[in-house]
C-alpha cells in the first residue's frame, strides 16, 4: 500500500476502497493445482513446511476451479490437454490470475514437438511468468509477489476495472518472440 | 535350461523357414522371424511348457524409412518362472503395413499394439479394438513417429478449435 496514512495514536489506517479490496485480494489467493509435469513437484513442494506458500497468502489449494482465483499452470502443456486446461480456465469467477510456471508452460521449452503447446499464452492468458526449469519454490514465490503488486495496481471500480478489462492479446494469437 | 541359446536352437528347429537370424549381444537374445509365422512363433513361446515366456513386457517399432521392408516391430517376452527375457522382431513394408495381432496370446499386448498404430500406423490383423490411444480419435494428420513425419507437426499443436474467433476491439464503457 503506497498512501495510507498511519496515525499511532488513533490507531487509524486511511486508504482508498480500491486499495482495501485489492489488498484483501491480493492476501487471498486461492490456488488451483494444474500440475502438468515435474514443475508440479517443485509447486507441491513450495506448500510443504519448509517453504510454506501459506506466508503469501496463497495456500489453499483447490481441486475446483470454482473455488479458486489463480492457475498456476506447471509443467508441459500437451496440445491434448489443452481443451480442458481452457475449460477449467472458463470456470474460475472472475477477477482471475495465471501463473505459467516453468519453461515448458511458458515456451514449450525444449519440446518443440507436434504434440506440446508453445507455450500456455497460446489458449488462456497469463499473468505471470515463472522462468526456470523447474522454477525453485522461491522463484514461484517470487511469481506470486508480482502478482501481488500487479493486483494491488489493478483497478476495481470504473470503466478500467479489472472484470470488464479487454485481454491485450486476443488468445490464440501466436506470441512474437525475440 | 536358461542358456538364450538354447531357446534360439529350440526355434530355429521348430520354424527353419522363418527364423531369418538371431543375434546376441550382452546375454540378450533377439530372434528376427518372417512376418507369416509371427502367430506360430509367439504362441510357441508362450504355451510351450519349456519355454513358458507368459509375460509380454513391450510392443515398440522402429522406421527404417530407407529399406524396403521398413517398418520394424519388436516385441520383448519374458517368463517369470524362469526369470528369462527375449526378444523378437518383425519386418513389414509401408505397402503391406499389416501384421498378425499377438493380443490373442499376450492380452496385454492389446493397449501395445494400439500405440503402435497410433504412433507408426502399422495395423494389427485381428485386433480387437485397433484404435488410436495417444492421439486424439479425430486426429487426421498422420502417424507422428514416422520419419517423414515432420517434428514440429503439421500444425496441429497451434490449432485451437475450442477457442472463439478473436473478439472485436472491446469498447470502453462510457462509448458503448
Amino acid at each position: 500500500m503506497t498512501s495510507e496514512r498511519f496515525s499511532g495514536e488513533a490507531g487509524l489506517v486511511t486508504l482508498t476502497l480500491e486499495q482495501a479490496v485489492n489488498w484483501a485480494r491480493k492476501g487471498s489467493l486461492w490456488p488451483m493445482s494444474f500440475g502438468l509435469a515435474c514443475c508440479a513437484i517443485e509447486m507441491m513442494t513450495a506448500v510443504s513446511s519448509r517453504y510454506d506458500i501459506d506466508r503469501y497468502g496463497a495456500g489453499v489449494f483447490r481441486a475446483s476451479p470454482r473455488q479458486s482465483d489463480l492457475m498456476i499452470v506447471s509443467g508441459t502443456v500437451c496440445r491434448r490437454m489443452a481443451p480442458f486446461i481452457r475449460k477449467v480456465y472458463d470456470q474460475m469467477p472472475e477477477p482471475r490470475y495465471v501463473i505459467s510456471m516453468g519453461s515448458c508452460a511458458t515456451s514449450g521449452n525444449i519440446y518443440d514437438s507436434y504434440s506440446v503447446v508453445q507455450g500456455v499464452d497460446r489458449f488462456v492468458p497469463v499473468d505471470i511468468y515463472v522462468p526456470g526449469c523447474p522454477p525453485t519454490p522461491e522463484a514461484l514465490f517470487d511469481g506470486i509477489l508480482k502478482l501481488q503488486e500487479k493486483i494491488m495496481r489493478q483497478r476495481v471500480f470504473g470503466s478500467k476495472a479489472v472484470t470488464a478489462a479487454p485481454q491485450e492479446t486476443p488468445p490464440g494469437t501466436p506470441r512474437e518472440i525475440p | 535350461m536358461n542358456d538364450v541359446r538354447a531357446v534360439a536352437e529350440r526355434l530355429q528347429r521348430q520354424f527353419p523357414q522363418d527364423v531369418l537370424a538371431v543375434t546376441e549381444f550382452r546375454g540378450d537374445l533377439s530372434v528376427m522371424i518372417r512376418k507369416t509365422a509371427l502367430l506360430q512363433v509367439g504362441r510357441f513361446l508362450k504355451e510351450e511348457p519349456d519355454l513358458n515366456f507368459d509375460y509380454i513386457v513391450h510392443v515398440s517399432s522402429v522406421d527404417y524409412p530407407t529399406e524396403p521392408e521398413r517398418f520394424e516391430i519388436v516385441y520383448e517376452v519374458y517368463s517369470i518362472r524362469r526369470r528369462q527375457r527375449i526378444r523378437f522382431k518383425t519386418r513389414v513394408s509401408e505397402a503391406d503395413g499389416e501384421v498378425d495381432s499377438l493380443s490373442s496370446v499376450w492380452y496385454g499386448a492389446n493397449f501395445m499394439e494400439r500405440e503402435v498404430y497410433d504412433m507408426m500406423g502399422i495395423r494389427f490383423h485381428g485386433h480387437p479394438d485397433l484404435r488410436r490411444i495417444l492421439m486424439p480419435d479425430e486426429y487426421e494428420e498422420g502417424f507422428p513417429l514416422r520419419k517423414d513425419f515432420p517434428l514440429q507437426g503439421k500444425g496441429w499443436r497451434d490449432t485451437f478449435e475450442f477457442l472463439e474467433p478473436p473478439a472485436a476491439p472491446s469498447v470502453p464503457r462510457e462509448a458503448r
